[in-house]
């Protein structure tokens, strides 16, 4: 049976695509999921980085495309922790033109008969690169953050998606910040869910271990201590089709709200 | 910390903000859409009455604070009975 061909998509940028492919990617591995993560940020490649495989690229999807390597094997950076876990890094001196979206699919197909999921990081904006990305793709999940513009954004795309066939595209709220949603300051998840009206994935507090953990190299998913990860745990197994509940978000008052609370006899 | 602000917690403004933005955005981005709202408006009323077909005007206005659908439909005659 042909793998899942996800794509991971925001329209707006630096709202945690990138972040997002390499946990769910290192997360279904962690369940012995054979997983094909492919940067499609031609020109801009991140994943490379973000998974700590920088040193190890020879070749990439350009070359793919191209034919200058073989076969798409010889492009493909097994991870070092985990060998049923590959990335396809993006060309970093090319740009979007590079590939097109026929290319993809001809990659793609090949990948998805060998491996259970193909992953694919789609770039910011909504031009050629997020043609190529969406072509072969048969699901997508869709990255916001709960600001505006990154909401206002992901509306645009999912509607882009559904012209593209893609009628059930999935939402990670990423970096919701419980603090501020309690004081009223940050949209939370039902005024976004509300808003774009698709179905929730999951939902990734704000941590800064996603900035240590990309420091290192090394997803946050693999760490036991990080709430981030915890969360990204989670999306692997509904993913999966299990049933999770969502980890509570409006977090617990801090002390001196649970002052407050006394105060006020609650 | 709210303690010392006096100002109103800004998630109300981003929910409200962005659902203006929407309609707009939605209603420009889906090629049609308006156009096949005019033309069920137009099988809608001409039931009940004779409009001026190539009058009509129908506008998708934002103002700061709401999203209104402005119809201007000319009419012609009001029908007896329902066709």
């Amino acid at each position: 049976m042909a793998g899942r061909v996800i794509v991971v998509t925001s329209g707006k940028g630096g709202v945690g695509k990138t972040t997002t492919v390499a946990n769910i990617g290192t997360g279904l591995a962690l369940r012995q999921k054979k997983v094909a993560m492919i940067d499609a940020d031609i020109g801009l490649r991140n994943l490379d980085v973000v998974m700590g495989l920088e040193n190890r690229i020879i070749y990439d999807l350009v070359d793919v495309a191209e034919k200058t390597c073989r076969s798409v094997h010889k492009a493909l950076i097994k991870d070092k922790r985990l060998s049923n876990l590959c990335l396809l890094p993006a060309a970093q001196t090319r740009n979007k033109d590079a590939i097109s979206p026929e290319q993809m699919v001809t990659i793609i197909d090949e990948l998805k008969e060998e491996f259970d999921y193909v992953l694919v990081d789609c770039p910011a904006g909504i031009e050629r690169g997020f043609e190529n990305a969406v072509a072969a793709a048969t699901e997508a999940i869709v990255v916001t953050t709960p600001e505006v513009s990154a909401v206002r954004d992901a509306d645009r795309i999912i509607g882009l998606l559904q012209d593209r066939e893609i009628y059930e595209p999935v939402l990670v709220l990423n970096r919701l910040r419980p603090d501020m949603v309690r004081r009223g300051d940050m949209m939370d998840v039902d005024d976004i869910n509300d808003i774009l009206a698709i179905k929730l994935l999951g939902i990734v507090p704000d941590d800064e271990e996603i900035i240590i953990s990309t420091n290192k190299g090394e997803p946050a998913v693999l760490n036991s201590q990080s709430k981030a990860g915890e969360a990204f745990r989670n999306i692997v197994r509904r993913l999966e089709g299990e049933e999770v509940p969502f980890l509570p978000v409006n977090g617990e008052p801090g002390l001196f709200g649970r002052f407050l609370k006394l105060l006020n006899g609650k | 910390m709210r303690l010392f602000r006096d100002e109103a917690p800004s998630k109300k403004q981003a929910v409200d903000r962005l659902r203006l933005i929407l309609v707009h955005d939605r209603a420009k981005v889906s090629t049609g859409l308006l156009e096949q709202l005019r033309e069920e408006i137009i099988n809608a009323i001409t039931k009940y009455v004779e409009i001026e077909e190539d009058e009509i005007e129908i506008e998708l206005n934002t103002t700061e604070t709401k999203a209104e659908l402005v119809a201007n439909i000319p009419v012609v005659r009001v029908r007896r009975a329902i066709e």
